[in-house]
């Protein structure tokens, strides 16, 4: 009973994170300017985060921690640098 | 146990998907600065504690690795916004349009130097 709940909701959470990603990339695509593109950008990676984080707990396998994390990270990284280039025309000066 | 944490789960996809819509749908860029930040906060949180519950009753001992996660999007979020809205405000002072003052569409306003616009 609790187990065709819990793989119900599973599988909402991952239709709904799939959304907020297809809306992510709408944006990325619409732009109009550079900063809604490197904001559409982080949110892709916060919902790419999550949707590995939601399919590890489908599988029950917690690996997929760790891919999460790799990918908060690097979605860090590329957004701070994006973000310095808009600022600045350079990345490191 | 499992139930609670597929409500967790679920409120926080529900979040994710809600601030992606809001960054799909608000007019201008300093309104869609904010939706995300709910995805960022609190919808990981709750798939986060709901990751921790369903893992801990799995394993039967408390698993509490996603802190990590948790501590590294708290810490980072506002550093990456703020420089992000930095660089916008920059970006419009420099092509001389008011930030606060921008029309819904994000098109170059028709007093600003027509010649230099970039996207």
């Amino acid at each position: 009973m609790t187990g065709t709940f819990f793989t119900a909701a599973v599988w909402a959470a991952h239709v709904l994170v799939a959304f907020g990603m297809a809306f992510a990339v709408a944006r990325l695509l619409r732009g109009p300017r550079a900063q809604d593109r490197v904001l559409a950008l982080d949110t892709l990676y916060v919902n790419a985060m999550l949707l590995i984080l939601i399919f590890g707990i489908r599988t029950g396998n917690s690996l997929y921690f760790e891919a999460a994390l790799v990918i908060g990270m690097l979605g860090f990284v590329a957004t701070v640098a994006l973000a310095k280039f808009l600022l600045r025309g350079e990345v490191i000066e | 146990m499992s139930t609670a944490a597929a409500i967790l789960v679920l409120a926080g996809a529900l979040l994710a998907f809600l601030g992606s819509l809001g960054l799909l749908r608000l007019k201008t860029f300093y309104e869609r600065v904010h939706p995300p930040t709910m995805a960022t906060t609190l919808g990981i949180g709750l798939v986060l504690i709901g990751s921790m519950l369903y893992f801990s009753s799995l394993e039967s001992r408390p698993v509490v690795h996603e802190i990590l996660i948790g501590v590294f999007m708290t810490l980072t979020t506002p550093v990456t916004y703020m420089l992000l809205l930095r660089a916008a405000v920059h970006r419009d002072q420099t092509e001389g349009r008011d930030p606060l003052q921008q029309d819904p569409k994000g098109r170059p306003q028709p007093e600003a130097a027509p010649g230099r616009q970039p996207r």
